[in-house]
């Protein structure tokens, strides 16, 4: 049997509750703080919310049984105080933290973990997060040891089970199990429900939401954390999301003042406000490497009717050494200094170096040489007209449009950047811009592209969250949908790779299996990787605590530590 | 038909900023498409007569734009090396009015230096290259379109005015229609069902065409009404009841009625089809990069840090207001009576 405990449980003397103590710096009670949201949640409710808005207000409403620190990107103790692993890896025993309240003063038990993961797991409320609690084709199963211990179940080994619980909220059956009951989970806690209909075990608790400006949350009185003198956190007395529109509008507002802090800059502005920090009260951040990977990639669905324009070009891109010589043309560098001022990574594998752990630093970073790509060109049976253009076997010109989203203008600018480079190849390439939701379509639904450019933001370091885009049945696999069997022997080398180390539970052994991933995808290059931005932060310099993580939510992972020095926070919303 | 001597200077005015559109490629010292990648967002370079000692050059100079190694975006002039400005050079080739295959450029420098007269943009490119190309597209996608708009606008609201009846009502509601049509998201819908091999000129033709063939409701009610009064006049039944047939009598009597209109309402959709088409371009939905058009170029600005740091990206934008203005001043000073104001 192995051994997890917490760090220390205190006791209060009047309620007798089991509180986590944490180590950070002691600051004192009181202030406000003021964030801005893109856009409005759409739900209060954590079975049901999908959206990023609403997930950030949620996250600072709940609490997990274990927790994912974003700064170390290890777990530790959260709701329950330790747990205990049997050989086998199948079952986990949770021992709940004992008198923890809700934010409405209810007692905290083990019957509503059951309730919440009777929810999560139900088909018919048909919550995101069941798939997450999938292992090994069956949902994990929970029951009740006692009032204070929980067992979970797994169908198979899972090396990374003690992440699945991150985030999983711990719902208050007195609130919501008659609404479960009744079958009407999913309109319940809406952002329009008031205050007292809503309770959590996170930092904050709901104290108003007024549609199209704000919504404000105030201190959870029965947060279970304290830190080292024994003072309750959060430290801050509210916190008010405001809604700003656009990116543009949300760096005007933190540099008025209204804003405390500023979650994911883009580099210009970094840049902008970087030059202000001396004359002004705020300070930018930069919190290294994130784990947004962005690509270029090349159509090769199999489901294509035959004679179609897309492919007869499909046959160039199949070609390993065509999508070699494009990643060897490709200016990289370029990128990073004109598009992001060199706050980024080039990348030559989609796993970046924010992940420590996993990234495979064996992986080969060769330098640009249009040289080696013709090389490899010529190898591939390709040749030159006399203009200079890139023609292939049958003398056709090799030319290919890349589909990307109008309105990101990063992505934009490195299909500016491999147009260019590309003729320098002699290969035509046309950038076209469409809607969002058009360049989805092309790419999920009719398959009606010849090469995009798209980003994929990990949501976790462990390879674990990559498996739908690495698997060949996976939703994400997205150069080649709707396989269920993969299509070439070195997809199925990876869907092997990705099935073991799902089951393993050595994390050395895990990460032989996944360097080998890494070194199959820069070999095959069905993503041709290019680069990953920095999390870029700025906050207020009253802001005490603050620590930008490179994992979401970078800004706000530790709210309960933050406070305010100096005379309070930002003025009226 | 009299035209006034204002109305004349402005015409001219217009006239002489797109031959200059015209000669692009004879004016413009580089390619749009070129990129110095070290060189983003540069300054305008300085143009200097007088060198560091103090001697002063009658041949103008430029001196090498060099990045400032800390700070991104910002550069320092290295004079030791002066680099001449040279007039009549040979340079990129390029087809002079979409045939006339030269290479021959008003004035260039000497590599690795580079004259940028209006700075450059985010990937080094030279923005006033940019600058005459993107007139061509913008002016000239004004022009197509209006001819468009005005050919079937004059086609249909003549049939509509003249024969009345059925064919007038049915040509009037499919006026209303149009001119109900929300047409930026009307183009912006058709945008995303076009397939995606189309290229860079043939989405641009498409363009015009779609611009100009939404807009022609406004001239066709205009030209309708007309017609209807001139269609009246006692030399007109005259010339009907010697025999005139209608084709006779549209084209002797009816048709100089309307040139006063068609004029007019040509100064006043040309800008508006040119903003029609920097506004969609402006929105990432027009012609494709690299080629430049005023909306393009304008687009980058949406951005706040190169709104607040890089002044020269506004210049398109500031050519477009004058450009507007001439045009409108010109349709107010065609109207007949002179009445000063705008339609």
């Amino acid at each position: 049997m192995c051994f997890f405990s917490c760090l220390a449980s205190a006791q209060s003397t009047s309620t007798n509750e089991e509180l986590l103590i944490t180590d950070n710096p002691v600051g004192h009670p009181g202030g406000r703080l003021v964030v801005s949201l893109r856009s409005e949640p759409k739900t209060l409710n954590p079975v049901t919310s999908a959206d990023i808005s609403s997930r950030e207000v949620i996250a600072e409403m709940t609490g997990d049984l274990i927790h994912i620190n974003r700064l170390s990107q290890n777990t530790e103790p959260a709701l329950a105080k330790s747990w205990k692993v049997s050989r086998d890896g199948l079952d986990y025993t949770l021992k709940l933290r004992r008198g923890l309240r809700f934010s409405d003063g209810q007692a905290v038990s083990s019957g509503d973990v059951l309730f919440s993961f009777r929810v999560y797991l139900d088909e018919k409320v048909n919550s995101p997060q069941r798939d997450l609690l999938i292992v090994g084709g069956k949902p994990i199963t929970v029951r009740r040891l006692d009032a204070n211990t929980v067992a979970f179940h797994l169908a198979q080994p899972y090396a990374a089970a003690e992440r699945l619980f991150d985030s999983v909220a711990i719902l208050p059956e007195h609130l919501l199990g008659q609404a479960y009951r009744d079958g009407k989970l999913d309109q319940t806690w809406e952002t329009s429900a008031s205050p007292g209909q809503i309770a959590g075990l996170g930092p904050f608790r709901l104290k108003e939401y007024v549609a199209g400006q704000h919504l404000t949350l105030e201190r959870n009185p029965y947060y279970w954390k304290t830190d080292r003198e024994k003072q309750r956190l959060p430290y801050l007395d509210e916190i008010t999301f405001l809604f700003v529109p656009n990116a543009d509008a949300e760096v005007i507002r933190f540099q008025s003042g209204d804003t405390d802090i500023l979650n994911r800059l883009g580099a210009d502005d970094y840049s902008v406000l970087k030059k202000d920090q001396a004359t002004h009260s705020f300070r930018v951040y930069d919190a290294g490497p994130s784990l947004e990977y962005n690509f270029l990639f090349f159509n090769l669905n199999s489901a294509l009717p035959a004679n179609s324009d897309i492919s007869r070009k499909q046959a160039w891109f199949r070609q390993v050494k065509f999508r070699q010589a494009i990643s060897l043309a490709i200016d990289r560098d370029s990128m990073v200094r004109l598009i992001y001022r060199e706050m980024a990574t080039p990348l030559w594998s989609p796993v970046t170096p924010a992940s420590a752990f996993w990234v495979d630093a064996a992986i080969p970073h060769p330098a640009r040489s249009i040289d080696q790509a013709r090389k490899l060109l010529r190898d591939a049976g390709f040749s030159w007209s006399e203009t200079g253009e890139l023609i292939d076997s049958s003398r056709s010109p090799v030319k290919f449009t890349i589909l990307t989203s109008a309105s990101n203008s990063q992505r934009m600018k490195m299909a500016t950047i491999i147009q260019q480079d590309m003729k320098e190849l002699g290969i035509a390439v046309e950038v076209v811009p469409l809607e969002f939701r058009s360049v989805v379509n092309r790419i999920f639904q009719t398959h009606d592209y010849e090469a995009a450019i798209l980003g994929l933001g990990a949501g976790d370091v462990d390879p674990n969250s990559q498996m739908n885009v690495w698997l060949s049945s996976g939703n994400d696999h997205i150069w080649d949908l709707g396989e269920s069997h993969p299509a070439t022997a070195w997809e199925n080398e990876i869907d092997q790779l990705m099935e073991k180390q799902l089951t393993t539970l050595k994390p050395q052994a895990r990460k032989l299996l996944y360097d080998r991933v890494q070194e199959i995808i820069a070999e095959n290059l069905p993503l041709i990787s290019l680069v990953s931005p920095n999390v870029l932060v700025a906050a207020k310099n009253e802001l005490a605590n603050f620590k930008p993580a490179a994992l979401d939510p970078h800004t706000l992972w530790n709210a309960p530590e933050l406070y305010l020095t100096g005379p309070g926070a930002s003025g009226q919303p | 038909m009299k035209i006034s001597r204002k109305a004349m200077l402005l015409a001219i005015a217009l006239l002489g900023l797109h031959l200059i559109v015209l000669f692009a490629g004879f004016l413009a010292p580089y390619d749009t498409a070129r990129q110095n990648r070290e060189l983003p967002f540069a300054p305008p370079s300085h143009i200097h007569f007088v060198d560091a000692q103090g001697k002063v050059h009658f041949r103008p100079f430029v001196c090498m734009m060099v990045d400032r190694p800390d700070a991104f975006g910002e550069y320092l002039e290295d004079c030791h090396r002066s680099f001449p400005v040279y007039f009549l050079v040979r340079g990129a080739p390029y087809e002079l009015f979409g045939f006339l295959k030269t290479d021959l450029h008003l004035f260039g420098v000497d590599a690795p230096a580079g004259i940028f007269l209006m700075g450059t943009d985010a990937y080094g490119r030279d923005v006033f290259s940019r600058f005459l190309y993107g007139g061509q597209l913008s002016l000239f996608t004004g022009l197509v379109a209006t001819v468009l708009s005005l050919a079937l606008g004059m086609l249909l609201g003549v049939l509509a005015g003249y024969y009345g009846g059925w064919c007038d009502a049915a040509v009037m509601r499919g006026a209303e229609l149009f001119l109900a049509l929300p047409w930026l998201y009307f183009l912006i819908a058709v945008r995303a069902f076009l397939p995606l091999s189309l290229g860079a000129k043939d989405a641009f033709l498409l363009l015009i065409a779609l611009i100009g063939l939404v807009g022609w409701a406004r001239p066709a009610r205009l030209i309708r009404g007309v017609v209807l009064g001139s269609r009246e006049r006692h030399y007109v039944l005259a010339a009907r009841l010697f025999g005139g047939s209608d084709l006779y009598l549209m084209r002797r009597h009816i048709l100089p009625d309307i040139y006063n209109i068609l004029l007019t309402q040509a100064a006043l959709l040309i800008p508006q089809y040119v903003l029609a088409e920097v506004t969609l371009s402006f929105l990432g939905l027009g012609v494709g990069e690299p080629t430049p058009s005023w909306g393009s170029m304008l687009s980058t600005l949406q951005q706040y840090s190169v709104l607040v740091s890089y002044w020269w990206m506004f210049l398109p934008g500031l050519v477009l207001v004058p450009v507007f203005c001439g045009y409108v001043l010109l349709a107010s000073e065609l109207q007949p009576g002179r009445r000063a104001a705008v339609a």
